[in-house]
């Protein structure tokens, strides 16, 4: 029980397991979504797949940030890396996803000045101590970190530093979401929303998924009790025939999501037309461009990038696994050839990979709720 | 970076509005306060942390569960070493023998 006794309210716990066992209609299969990367990595670290009744099935979304981020572009921002008295600033995610020639941890190796920030706060602080090289920081993630980039670009245009720039990678959650539920070979009966995305993005911007598409979604906390009570609601939904936006994570998030946060983004980032992803391919209006008005701190605008296309290895899978299509261990590198120290694809770099977590805690079994409340 | 490290803010700084040093189980980094503009903290108020930026206010029994929740997740000396490389380097003094998520 050792496990069991550090989470909150374990009889909680058991409860939501019998209630998504009553409420799963056994002549029905339930395929529900977790969208976002930390909720995989809690599904799979606190072993919640073994509370479920066969017949309902987590499938995971794209929501991890260095997962869907095609090759091309970690190489396109390593191009720039070997220019002379140019600092590559990226979050320590990022150092050991591969690039065509290498990650930017292997680029390090090789003599260029490839800088882990935990915040790209940190990354103006080093142009300004740095003012004889430029700083680049390459952005990555979705609306959660976003808007700290945004805030960060209007810091450096408010002071006029001119050594600094960013690549900016940041994605867009609802047109994956949309890009899925398009997908002909993907049937879904409802999602787990993304809990700190919504913090920024709010509630509202689920509500086609429900009015629309009818599927249920819940946006959920990352606490096995959370994960397992988003799944009893999206489960009561669906028995009822419903199909509505409902909110878990109302300790954190607001259905209006974060203004201040909104408006930094408004300011600074437009839509792309399309942006590739990893897995999905090119999506419209899915990820941010930096506006004309903050060019000068826009590397792309500011430097020449080749721009290239790099597909991935052909053996590695990790499309179909981003897509639901593939479950991580279906795929032929998966543990073998790719394994979290030696990464081919992305999917196996983050904790947010659920390759990763599959790997750390599937394939190697460690004490569960669920086997844990069994001895 | 989907996981947010729950603060207490300490104080705000002096010469910086949109800065305030926040008290992560003992290591004190100066975090952003800029997209919190609609719902300012003051000190002794809770916050969720995402890369060196306050984006949520909290209830300190929430921010205690969030603590939890990241030691459950693996995630705590992570947690921990993000909080730490804020402000490249340290120039903030952490509470003796503190920055261990218990």
């Amino acid at each position: 029980m050792r496990f069991v006794d550090e989470f909150r309210a374990p009889e909680l716990i058991s409860k939501a397991g019998e209630e998504i066992r009553r409420l799963a209609d056994p002549h029905r299969h339930f395929r529900i979504m977790e969208v976002c990367g930390g909720h995989t990595h809690a599904i799979y670290r606190f072993g919640l797949k073994d509370l479920l009744p066969e017949n309902v099935e987590l499938i995971h979304g794209p929501g991890c940030p260095v997962c869907v981020l095609p090759m091309g572009r970690i190489d396109d921002g390593l191009s720039l890396a070997a220019k002379p008295d140019f600092i590559f600033a990226a979050f320590g995610d990022m150092m050991r996803v591969p690039g065509t020639h290498g990650s930017p941890l292997e680029y390090k190796a090789r003599g260029m000045d490839v800088r882990i920030v935990y915040s790209p706060a940190d990354a103006l602080k080093l142009a300004r101590s740095n003012p004889e090289k430029h700083v680049m920081f390459f952005a990555i993630g979705f609306e959660t970190t976003a808007p700290s980039t945004a805030l960060t670009l209007m810091r450096a245009k408010a002071e006029g530093l001119r050594n600094f720039s960013v690549f900016c990678n940041h994605v867009t959650i609802i047109p994956a979401i949309r890009a899925i539920l398009d997908s002909p070979d993907m049937r879904l009966d409802g999602f787990v929303g993304p809990g700190h995305v919504s913090t920024v993005i709010g509630c509202r911007p689920y509500d086609w998924i429900a009015k629309d598409e009818r599927k249920p979604v819940v946006v959920s906390g990352f606490e096995p009790l959370d994960i397992l009570q988003s799944i009893v609601m999206l489960l009561r939904q669906l028995r009822d025939g419903e199909a509505k936006v409902e909110n878990q994570y109302k300790r954190v998030v607001p259905w209006e999501g974060n203004l201040a946060a909104l408006r930094a983004m408004a300011e600074v980032f437009e839509l792309r037309p399309y942006f590739e992803w990893r897995g999905l391919g090119f999506i419209s209006q899915s990820a941010l461009k930096i506006r004309a008005s903050y060019a000068q701190w826009d590397s792309e605008q500011r430097f020449s990038v080749p721009g290239v296309r790099v597909t991935d290895p052909k053996a590695a899978q990790c499309g179909e696994v981003l897509k639901g299509v593939l479950k991580p261990a279906q795929c032929k590198l998966f543990g073998r050839e790719c394994t979290p120290e030696q990464p081919v694809g992305a999917l196996m770099v983050s904790s947010e990979g659920s390759c990763a977590a599959y790997y750390n805690y599937e394939h190697r079994k460690p004490v569960t709720i669920a086997s844990a409340a069994a001895n | 970076m989907c996981l947010a490290i729950p603060g207490k803010i300490v104080e705000l700084d002096a010469q910086n509005a949109h800065l305030a040093v926040v008290d992560v189980v003992g290591v004190r980094r100066k975090v952003d306060l800029g997209l919190l503009l609609e719902q300012f903290p003051v000190p002794g108020d809770w916050v969720l942390i995402h890369v060196g930026f306050a984006m949520s206010k909290i209830s300190e029994a929430d921010a205690l569960d969030q603590m939890r929740t990241l030691r459950m997740l693996g995630e705590a000396d992570a947690a921990m070493e993000e909080v730490r490389g804020y402000g490249l380097e340290n120039e903030e003094q952490d509470a003796p023998g503190q920055g261990r998520i218990q």
